[in-house]
């Protein structure tokens, strides 16, 4: 098989488009570096809080929810604050991984048009980015955990293999939302009516428990769901999740990304005159 | 696409760019729909129309190391539908590209550049966009920033350098890994005098080395000064080839 070479390109090389990404990747990893630092440093670089905004925004949310929930609607649920936090942490990183490999790739579009790169680094980058900014957010959620008095157990070694799935999931969504953002310039706007809906859908920032069990239903179809739910075991329950989690979580993750990685792959010699 | 065999084909002589029938064909819808909901309505009606558009057809060329080559055309000719092919931006339609050796495209200097990067985060952010590795820029930073002329601005954003500095800042990094092809379409009309002087005298350096160089240009006193032999494109076909002086001649006769 041919290996990817910046030194020598042959056009008719007969590499399947979905080997032949992986390959350009593993050359142009330096630009996912790249990437994912560039995202960093202008995200922050004119704002005077800094990281801090990554963290302030869900704390901020949190702080609200748990006072409608508690105050307004009278429920009693034992961590609440870190139940939600936990959850939106989650939610963040899915929807603006998912946004954002899409919009990387509109905002790109001149590069893309200009010179060649594996297409793929936009979608593969953005996770990297919602990974650190996860990483920075994990610092108030320990915080808020500890002064709550939620006892960190070792179950948490768990939450690597559930980042490891959730980011499949989001590159597999993202590389199709991607694909599709090259064909509809107004998938971007779409997605982010798609996504609101989504959150409701899911319970991210309210109590499992206000919903009627007849509609139990709507969570199990639900890819995020498992993820959230992953996520939250470990933290408030002390515990690592079972089966019933794992193996849907891991489906969607390798289905999607199977399924995002082929599409986008076979379409992508068309977007340097498309987009 | 057609298969044949690689190893016949490249070492045939000292080529080091094949360009061998390629055509290359644009498909876009015939209107320009508004959105999704539109796009699903015609696509149930089957009332989705599609055009196609030849930018390039049955072109070959063979440019041999060392070589400055040139190509010449009307706007929309396909000449620079030819130099992204070769860039391997756009995959051929039909035909077959070969390119022997590191590829630098010069097609929009400094086409990577974050505004509110310093000048030494874009050093590296672009470097890592032509494909180059952390350490290769590394090796190289302090020559790009003296070929440059901006070392006293390495550390402030880019949106504060003139359009010149930008310039010069793409050519340098584009060239600081000795490239084996480059790939040159109207960059040097970017910049002053001086600059596109220092470039010349760069890519020259560089071919004499083995470097070989395919330019882009409207520039006829150019390719008649630079190139050994030319390409005249005319409505994505070959309308002349050969000793650039000759096809130069041909092609002002139509202007």
């Amino acid at each position: 098989m041919k290996q990817f070479s910046v030194n020598f390109y042959d056009s008719s090389s007969v590499v399947h488009p979905f080997v032949e990404e992986i390959q350009a990747l593993m050359a142009y990893r330096g630009l996912v570096v790249q990437f994912v630092a560039r995202s960093i440093k202008t995200r922050y670089k004119r704002s005077i809080l800094g990281v801090a905004w990554t963290m302030l925004n869900p704390l901020l949310t949190m702080i609200a929810l748990t006072v409608v929930f508690s105050q307004l609607f009278r429920i009693q649920i034992e961590n609440f604050p870190v139940y939600v936090l936990s959850g939106q942490l989650v939610w963040i990183f899915f929807s603006t991984t998912t946004s954002s490999a899409m919009g990387e790739m509109i905002w790109s579009s001149e590069l893309i048009k200009r010179i060649y790169l594996p297409k793929s680094v936009f979608a593969v980058a953005a996770v990297g980015t919602g990974l650190v900014n996860f990483l920075f957010s994990l610092l108030p959620l320990s915080v808020i955990a500890l002064v709550l008095g939620v006892e960190l157990r070792s179950a948490l070694f768990t939450w690597l293999l559930t980042m490891l799935l959730l980011s499949f999931f989001s590159l597999g969504l993202g590389l199709l939302l991607s694909t599709a953002t090259v064909y509809f310039a107004d998938m971007l706007p779409v997605y982010n009516v798609l996504l609101t809906i989504w959150l409701y859908l899911t319970p991210v920032i309210y109590p499992m428990e206000i919903v009627p069990t007849q509609w139990h239903w709507l969570f199990r179809i639900n890819p995020v769901y498992y993820y959230v739910e992953a996520f939250r075991e470990p933290l408030l329950a002390g515990s690592i999740p079972g089966w019933g989690t794992w193996l849907p979580a891991t489906g969607f993750a390798l289905v999607t990304f199977l399924i995002g990685w082929f599409v986008f792959t076979s379409r992508s010699s068309e977007y340097a005159y498309r987009i | 696409m057609m298969q044949t065999k690689p190893d016949s084909f490249i070492n045939s002589e000292d080529s080091v760019i094949r360009v061998e029938g390629v055509s290359v064909r644009y498909r876009v819808l015939r209107e320009q729909l508004s959105g999704i909901k539109e796009y699903a309505i015609r696509w149930l009606q089957r009332r989705l129309q599609y055009r196609d558009f030849w930018a390039l057809n049955d072109i070959s060329i063979e440019v041999r190391r060392g070589e400055f080559f040139g190509i010449v055309g009307r706007n929309g000719a396909g000449k620079s539908t030819l130099l992204k092919v070769m860039a391997r931006v756009i995959r051929p339609t039909l035909g077959r590209v070969v390119m022997l050796g590191r590829t630098a495209p010069l097609l929009e200097l400094g086409a990577g550049f974050h505004p509110e990067l310093t000048g030494r985060e874009n050093i590296f952010l672009n470097g890592a966009l032509l494909g180059l590795s952390h350490t290769e820029i590394v090796q190289r930073f302090e020559e790009i920033v003296a070929f440059s002329e901006i070392v006293e601005f390495i550390e402030a954003p880019l949106r504060t350098y003139s359009t010149g500095m930008v310039a010069r800042l793409g050519f340098a990094v584009a060239t600081s890994v000795r490239p084996d092809i480059m790939l040159v379409d109207e960059v040097l009309s970017v910049g002053d005098a001086q600059f596109q002087e220092k470039c010349l005298v760069r890519m020259r350096a560089f071919q004499e080395q083995g470097a070989t160089i395919v330019l882009v240009t409207h520039s006829m006193e150019r390719v008649v000064a630079l190139c050994e032999r030319a390409i005249w494109l005319d409505g994505g076909k070959v309308a002349a080839q050969g000793e650039a002086s000759a096809v130069v001649n041909q092609y002002s006769r139509t202007l």
